[in-house]
């Protein structure tokens, strides 16, 4: 692989830019591998990485059946934080977001991870002791973050209405170190850095049916024939219950569609990323200069990458409420993903019923945060057979045993 | 938009008009039930693609809970029932049959 750099583009530039090669190959997949990742996501392309460079696996590839990181990981709103207040889930998402900060240089591609700063509004009494609670537990578990007042928020953020009408800003809780980056360079990224490994991407590949022997997997049928495999990691997101049904087990998870959507691109006008979990909305400005927004997920289970519209209006109605300015912005584009959300709204890594399969799920409204720290935690389960400390908390077997890791209580919406 | 009949006051109501309440016919566990059955019943759930029964409220509306028979997919509705239904009503089932051969069946 050929590394991208400054001398590179000057060198580029001097003929023309023919020098330019692939980032990742499209290989004809081999009849067997030691590793087979379904679903070539943030997720299952971080675990692949991680699993040839923390663990010496590069026997892999990472089966897709559409496009490279056209699910979740190119249609969620790019945020990055990691003020959780359950122990295990601080753990991992801040391994998230410490990786983040060197991931442009691990992976000699620029994720543009801008650590803008984040806030998360208090506009409840509930939530101020909510987030003053999650400010001393962040203290604890090592992650930087800080209560602060509506002085302070309106300081970061000038065109915030701190006084709004129905709910007045109250306070926030800040992480500086939070952000956002590019959602799809992460993908290509780690897709370029895998394949450099001799890892196979194997796009538009679907995977049909999964077979096993003894209760452990011996392969699974794909749209391109039978691949045979050691090991397999099921990392799908959304269509998580489809996959495990092919496996022969089931998931407390259900999926929803989440939307998002741009407006048309303005003048730089807010620096930091803004959640409002009250009147439930959250908002950043991207480079192009679009305000970037979510809101909730549907109410019922569906599939269709689309939404309700009703979610968009109480979303903008949020927003507007909080940022008046915005009540004469044009929303450019509006698009849908399918997020599957779990009965503690934490996700799950963890061994399965066969042997040699993990699965990874359940991530919900919140994975492309955790990309790298998921991929990981991951990347050990599957090598080791065992968890590490990072995913040790995250098990299937928690729902039974009534250990949840409770974030649905903990971080209320927008996590 | 979501459209869905109530079965009981008959009113076509959109979706902002309901709150959905999740899968249908689940087994209700209790005192003595084992630790694997509060799991299946709690949190184990089918999350389909494609037909979905599911338990509804006209919220908004005569307040009353019922039971709809819809595609994740395509959001096609097969129909509405009362919510005091067993399983769906034979004439649901064989809309659903027809519509989708290669369906597996209720259960």
């Amino acid at each position: 692989m050929k590394r991208y750099s400054a001398f590179a583009i000057a060198r580029e530039a001097a003929r023309y830019h023919t020098g330019w090669e692939r980032a990742w190959a499209a290989p004809e997949p081999k009849p067997q591998y030691d590793v087979i990742v379904i679903g070539a996501g943030g997720h299952g392309l971080a675990t692949a990485y991680y699993l040839g460079k923390n663990h010496g696996i590069k026997n892999v590839a990472i089966i897709e059946k559409g496009w490279l990181g056209g699910g979740n990981t190119g249609r969620n709103t790019t945020i990055i934080r990691s003020n959780y207040l359950q122990d295990p889930s601080a753990a991992i998402y801040e391994k998230a977001r410490s990786l983040y900060e060197t991931m442009s240089q691990d992976l000699n591609y620029n994720v543009m991870f801008s650590p803008r700063g984040l806030i998360m509004l208090a506009q409840t009494h509930h939530e101020v002791r909510g987030y003053q609670r999650t400010a001393y537990a962040n203290a604890l578990q090592g992650v930087k973050t800080e209560f602060i007042g509506p002085e302070r928020v309106k300081e970061l953020v000038p065109i915030i209405d701190i006084t709004g009408p129905r709910y007045p800003v109250l306070g926030g809780l800040y992480q500086a170190r939070g952000g956002t980056a590019r959602h799809d360079a992460v993908a290509w990224g780690y897709a370029r850095a895998c394949s450099d490994m001799g890892m196979h991407v194997l796009q538009k590949t679907e995977v049909t049916a999964i077979r096993s022997d003894a209760g452990n997997v011996t392969g699974v049928e794909t749209s391109r024939g039978f691949i045979g495999c050691k090991k397999l990691s099921i990392v799908v997101a959304g269509h998580s219950g489809h996959v495990a049904e092919m496996a022969g087990f089931r998931l407390p998870i259900e999926s929803v569609a989440l939307q998002a959507l741009v407006s048309e691109p303005i003048k730089p006008c807010m620096d930091v990323v803004v959640m409002a979990n009250t009147v439930h909305g959250y908002m950043s400005q991207s480079d192009k200069g679009e305000m970037v927004i979510g809101g909730g997920t549907d109410g019922y289970n569906n599939y269709t990458q689309r939404g309700s519209f009703h979610h968009i209006e109480e979303t903008v109605r949020a927003l507007i409420e909080t940022f008046p300015m915005l009540s004469r912005l044009k929303m450019l584009r509006q698009w849908g993903g399918i997020v599957d959300i779990t009965g503690d709204r934490s996700p799950i890594l963890s061994k399965t019923p066969l042997g040699n399969c993990f699965i990874n799920c359940g991530w919900g409204t919140g994975g492309f945060k955790a990309i790298p720290g998921s991929g990981w935690a991951m990347a050990e389960l599957v090598a080791k057979g065992e968890p590490g400390p990072l995913a040790a908390e995250f098990g299937l077997d928690r729902f039974r045993q009534g250990r949840f890791i409770d974030e649905s209580v903990a971080a209320g919406v927008a996590h | 938009m979501l459209l869905l009949e109530c079965p009981y006051c008959g009113v076509a109501a959109d979706e902002t008009e309901l709150a959905a309440g999740g899968e249908a016919h689940l087994k209700r566990e209790t005192v003595g039930s084992l630790d694997a059955e509060f799991e299946e019943y709690l949190f184990m759930r089918e999350n389909p693609r494609g037909v979905h029964f599911e338990r509804w409220r006209h919220a908004y509306g005569c307040g009353k809970w019922f039971l709809a028979a819809r595609d994740t997919m395509t959001l096609e509705v097969f129909g509405t029932y009362p919510a005091q239904s067993k399983k769906p009503p034979k004439a649901i089932e064989n809309l659903i049959k027809k519509k989708r051969p290669d369906w597996k069946g209720w259960a």
